[in-house]
């Protein structure tokens, strides 16, 4: 069986984001790195191989050129190869657009599971996961704190707002992982200069049977009208406890009306 | 004026607060209706007229609920075609955030998540989000399709506007394709005792310094006296001090309510980014240099141990 990872290669969490004056964000100036939360995706595909699962795992990503260090990051955790979708009309592109093209190139790819994080770390919007499911035409299974595959089918826990329930699923279908799911491995030097001899292909949209106008700024469904960084909070009072902190702290509650 | 519709998600056999602030939202922009996915009896079409709710759509099939997310998609993807809504207004939960995703892709409609604010505008409603880790604040506008939103818990507080709902129940049939992913076991995380950590007007949160899965014992005390919910960061929900479910942050919930109190917490960027849209924070912490401090409206450099159970105390006294 196929397993496809979708990854992202994301700012550093810590890097300083800004939106410039035409009210883009300019991701190629920021430091990047394969995102923290699609590694616990890599981490549940390349463990379940381990575990005995026979199927081969394609990452995935799409993005500017240095994306192709997410995927290389990616092949010296585990795997097979990876795909690249690299085109000048990609920037910009929202959830939906981004959803298509990786839609689009799982099903070229080849998928029984396709396994993603729960999130990027930048926009942390969740909802790209679901919208492949959508789009491919299979279930999906997400925001997994547990995953197993069995003869053909995954089965996962899944914790929402009130909830905590366990999913199942006939495959071919789409799994999104938490940080729960397991530590992802540290690789040594020796899986990096592997991964680094795995096989990575470059599609462009034109590959995929896509149209520019679809993606990109062009593309977009929604704008942003304005921006403007957040002014600091107000600094606030700070007290070394000296035996009446309790009776403080009760004081500043009660002049906020918080008691 | 034409409709804005709201999903409705339930917290036992009532709507959620959430889904009431969502309704309250949705009269700025046009006349709120509802879709309920599941049951609806009388009392709760009645709680969605009470904040303004003139139309109640039902669709009562045991397949919305017994399956993940897609039926409850297809359902409400259906109602926005036969209704052509001006918005639609969903919860940032997990399963509310993935409906959207679904319906915005059937519909080919922008999506806009995690608002904390909407207002109407000549181009749409406005959406505001706090975003990169909260530290920009962005307003954003769909320019295709139907206006998919998902708004945070607590953006507005929730305002009474009666009305007398009609309830028109929607027959559909769910596709094989929605029938894909069987919830098969589900139990209730949520403890019957305390709010929604989420809906939660007082969040009492606990760290690494906690020390003990005993230290969050003293969490829910003041918790219990302060009528609050009781949250932890990542690091206390790894040792397995507290539930994964109760984990506020990037990966966990987002929560804003009136008062966060965040005790041997250090306040790493992930954090903050799920709690510091509260309206006020306090903190509690042994180390001075802690970065919660730079946002606490009120800091106690000191011991939980001993600062707790004395603000446990000197509240009951206060409340009597």
């Amino acid at each position: 069986m196929k397993i496809v990872v979708p990854v992202k290669h994301v700012a550093d969490p810590d890097a300083k984001w800004r939106y410039d004056d035409d009210l883009t964000v300019d991701r190629a100036a920021l430091e990047g790195r394969l995102s923290e939360l699609d590694e616990y995706a890599v981490e549940q595909a390349v463990s379940l191989v381990e575990s005995g699962l026979p199927a081969t795992i394609t990452f995935l990503t799409m993005g500017p050129a240095p994306a192709v260090d997410g995927l290389r990051k990616a092949l010296a955790m585990g795997g097979d190869d990876a795909v690249h979708v690299l085109d000048d009309a990609l920037p910009g592109s929202d959830a939906l657009a981004t959803s298509l093209v990786l839609a689009r190139a799982v099903e070229r790819i080849g998928f029984d599971l396709v396994l993603c994080g729960m999130s990027s770390t930048d926009a942390e919007m969740q909802v790209v996961p679901a919208m492949l499911a959508d789009r491919l035409g299979v279930p999906q299974v997400t925001f997994a704190n547990t995953v197993s595959v069995q003869d053909g089918v995954v089965a996962v826990q899944r914790a929402d707002d009130a909830s905590v329930n366990d999913v199942t699923a006939t495959l071919p279908a789409v799994a999104s992982v938490t940080d729960k799911s397991g530590e992802p491995r540290y690789p040594a030097f020796k899986a990096i200069m592997a991964g680094r001899k795995k096989p990575v292909a470059t599609w462009s949209l034109a590959d995929l049977g896509l149209d520019p106008q679809q993606v990109g700024s062009a593309g977009a469904a929604s704008v942003v009208r304005s921006a403007a960084p957040n002014p600091p909070r107000p600094p606030g009072v700070v007290v070394v406890d000296d035996g009446e902190s309790a009776v403080q702290i009760a004081d500043y509650l009660a002049a906020q009306n918080l008691l | 004026m034409s409709e804005v519709l709201v999903l409705a998600e339930r917290s036992g056999a009532a709507p959620r607060k959430a889904t009431l602030e969502l309704l309250t939202l949705a009269r700025r922009l046009g006349e709120p209706a509802a879709l309920v996915c599941g049951p609806a009896d009388d009392a709760f079409v009645q709680t969605l007229g009470q904040y303004g709710a003139g139309r109640v759509y039902v669709v009562d099939d045991p397949d919305v609920t017994d399956f993940l997310v897609a039926p409850k998609a297809e359902a409400l993807a259906h109602v926005v075609r036969q209704s052509s809504p001006v918005a639609v207004l969903l919860t940032s939960s997990r399963e509310g955030t993935e409906v959207a995703a679904r319906v915005a892709v059937r519909l080919d409609s922008g999506i806009i998540t995690g608002a904390t604010d909407v207002t109407p505008d000549a181009g749409g409603p406005l959406v505001t989000q706090v975003v990169f880790s909260g530290t920009w604040t962005t307003q954003s506008q769909v320019v295709r399709g139907t206006p998919v939103i998902t708004v945070r818990p607590n953006s507005v507080a929730a305002e009474v506007s009666p009305v007398q709902p009609a309830v028109e129940r929607v027959t559909l049939t769910i596709s094989d394709a929605a029938r894909g992913a069987r919830v098969t076991e589900g139990a209730p995380t949520t403890s019957s005792e305390r709010p929604d950590l989420t809906d939660a007007a007082v969040v009492i949160s606990g760290g690494r310094g906690m020390g003990s899965a005993e230290g969050f014992g003293l969490l829910e005390r003041l918790a219990d006296a302060m009528g609050g919910a009781v949250a932890a960061s990542r690091a206390a929900t790894d040792l397995g001090w507290y539930g994964h479910d109760f984990q506020v942050g990037q990966t966990g919930k987002t929560v804003a309510p009136q008062l966060y109190l965040a005790s041997g917490i250090s306040g790493a960027i992930q954090h903050r980014a799920g709690m510091q849209g509260s309206r006020t924070i306090v903190a509690v912490n042994k180390d001075a240099g802690a970065p919660i401090f730079d946002i606490a409206d009120f800091g106690v450099v000191g011991d939980a141990h001993v600062v707790l159970p004395a603000l446990i105390d000197e509240i009951t006294r206060r409340k009597g």
